[in-house]
Parts: C-alpha cells; structure tokens; sequence
C-alpha cells in the first residue's frame, strides 16, 4: 500500500478517508486536521492560554503535543484519581511527557482534596459508580482551574470515538438538554466557567493511537480498572462494528448531527448557573453537585465512625 | 509467530504466513481498532507476517481518566 500523499510505502490505511499515509505525512496531515478543526471552529487564537486536561493517555498527551508544536501557549493539568497503581503510572507519564519537553504542568491530587477524595473511596462511601463520581470531580477540578489559573480555554482530548458513542447514548435515552450542549466548542455561561474546547472531536481514536506511536509519545495503555463493563464501551463496540461494515460511519454521525441535528434540541430560553453557596462556582442549584457530592462523603463516613 | 496483545498483557502462539488483515480476523479484532506493530513499523492491513515474526497488536481504546 502507498501513500496517498507522496507514493511511499505506507504505515496506515484510514479506510473512513479512503487514505493511506506514510509516517512523514500521516503526522503533517493529523496537525492539518486538528488545525483546521480549532480555525473552524473558532476554539482560541495563539495569544490564549490553552489549558489542556491531561490524564496520561494517547489522546490527552497527543493532544497536548499537537498544540504545542504548532506554538500554542499551553499549560497541562493532571487529576490524580487515586485509582492506585492505575493513576501512580499515569502520573508519571504525564510528568515524563511535561519535563521532555519543557512544558508547564499543574497537578491536583484527588486523595490529597478535601476530605480526601480518591475516586474508590468516593465511589465507596456513596456507592455510586465510580465513573459517575469520577466525571463530576473532574469537571469541578478542570473549571476551578481553569478559572483560578486566568486561562480563557480548556482543551480536553476527547475524539471522534468519544464523541460518537456519547451522541449514540445521548440520542438512545433522548436527553435533550446533554445533545443541547453535545458540541465541539463550549461557550462560558457563568463568568467562574472558561471556554471548553475539543480540538481532536474529528480525528478517530485509531488516528490519536497512530499518532502517538509515531511520535514516540510514552502513553498509558491499559484501561481504567473502573471501565470494565462501563456503557460507554459497549456503544463504542456497536459503532466499531457499524464502521468495519461501513467506513466512515463515526465521521458522519457526529459531523450531521452538528451540521443539522443539535440545533433542534437546543432550548430558547435556558437559564445560566448561580454561583454556589459553599464553593462559588457555578451551579443549577443552590449548592453544586461536586459540594453535595463532598456532603455525602463526609455524612457517610460519619455514620459509618459512629456505627 | 509470536503476538503480544495489549492491554490484555497476553501473547499468542500462530503457525502459518498470513496478511494483517487476516490476522486481526483471526484474533476476532475489528478493522481500525487495533495497530499492528512489528519492530517500531506499523503494519498496514495488506502486508504480510511470517512465522518467525514477532508482533504487538495495540488496542487503541481509551483507556479512562488516570
């Protein structure tokens, strides 16, 4: 197989393209696509402070290595979960990934937070699914700081994979309001909220996998121990077989359903987030669900030291 | 040849020449999810392996939060 590009032999064939790449021309044409994503899509200029959420994975460190060969001004920050050896490897690539190449890195440690916040623990003292407590800490870290760093922007590595099985699970329970806000850019509704912004929402996982190959990037392989069995993999699994039967299924699932489908969910009249009572940070309620999630940690644990 | 699947930390013993695309059919691996990898190449669904490779073939799922 050669590539489609300069007629050397190729090292990947993206059947959803109809393309086959060399190494040299794979990894210019992968800068191509996430350039032209943030240009389309308006994400942030090179005079914005990108923070970009990293966990140690291909996409996230992929990511992060994109944008800051092609001179973005950007800054990592790592959410330690706590989930033992799992989240102690994780860490240290990202940190490996932030020295090799100089780049500022910021660290905030879950175990370490609050009334120590390890994901297990959380997931433990209020039996709620691990990922479910793991979602809501994150976001609530991502924002704070974000919004406490002075970034304008938050970058998180999500990819075409991701973003077609949440559109999968979203459009299979009809939850308006989350296909409302399913969108590549995130604008702030709350002066304490920063842009959100996914730069790789076109290029598959595959592609992210690739990539990070080819650049030598020293990423987490194994899965979350919490993932198995998680709903996410199962969507992702029926769109997998859904692309082997039909390339380029993934693409235009999400690209017609921004293009045509979301604007029909999106609500004339919604009301913007307060600020919460206890942490300032916007919520729906009087108190956030991060606050109420804490709460509980600190409720059970009580009761369970006085039983 | 010798395959080592990851994450699964598992390695295979297979007999026989046989393209990548037949491999990842045989292993019950769907097209682009997986990167074959011999050496530090990937290999492309067309090329060959032989007995006396020895592979990685690389799940390219997320694999969660850190």
């Amino acid at each position: 197989m050669k590539c489609t590009r300069c007629r050397a032999k190729a090292e990947v064939h993206l059947r959803a393209h109809n393309a086959a790449f060399c190494r040299a021309c794979f990894v210019l044409v992968f800068r191509r696509q996430v350039e032209r994503a943030i240009a389309a899509e308006h994400m942030f200029t090179r005079e914005e402070r990108v923070l970009v959420a990293v966990s140690g994975g291909k996409d996230s460190l992929a990511l992060w290595d994109v944008l800051a060969d092609l001179g973005y001004d950007t800054t990592g920050l790592y959410v330690g979960l706590g989930i033992g050896t799992y989240s102690d490897r994780s860490h240290e690539k990202v940190v490996a990934f932030a020295r090799a190449r100089g780049l500022p890195l910021r660290v905030v440690d879950l175990d370490a937070t609050g009334p120590g916040l390890a994901v297990p623990a959380v997931a433990a003292a209020t039996r709620r699914a691990a990922c479910a407590a793991c979602g809501l800490m994150k976001r609530h870290y991502f924002d704070v700081a974000a919004f406490e760093g002075g970034f304008p922007v938050l970058a998180t590595g999500h990819n075409l994979d991701d973003e077609a099985a949440r559109l999968l699970g979203n459009v299979l329970a009809w939850r308006r309001d989350h296909l409302a806000r399913q969108q590549p850019v995130l604008p702030p509704t709350h002066p304490r909220f920063v842009r959100k912004v996914k730069p790789l929402y076109l290029v598959s996982e595959y592609e992210t996998a690739v990539y990070a190959f080819m650049r030598g990037i020293d990423y987490i392989v194994e899965e979350c121990p919490n993932a198995a069995g998680a709903t996410q993999l199962a969507y992702k699994a029926a769109l997998d077989r859904l692309e082997a039967a039909s390339p380029g299924t993934k693409l235009r699932f999400v690209k017609e359903f921004l293009r045509s489908g979301r604007q029909a969910f999106v609500a004339p009249e919604e009301q913007p987030p307060q600020a919460c009572v206890r942490c300032g940070m916007p919520s729906y309620g009087s108190t956030c669900a991060f606050c109420r999630l804490v709460d509980e940690v600190e409720r059970r644990r009580a009761a369970a030291a006085s039983a | 040849m010798r395959v080592h699947l990851r994450p699964q930390q598992r390695t295979v013993e297979l007999t026989g020449r046989r393209s990548v695309g037949r491999l990842l059919a045989d292993l019950g691996i769907l097209p682009g999810t997986a990167m074959v990898i011999r050496g530090d190449v990937l290999l492309t669904e067309g090329e060959m392996v032989e007995e006396d490779d020895e592979l990685e073939v690389r799940a390219v799922i997320s694999g969660g939060g850190g």
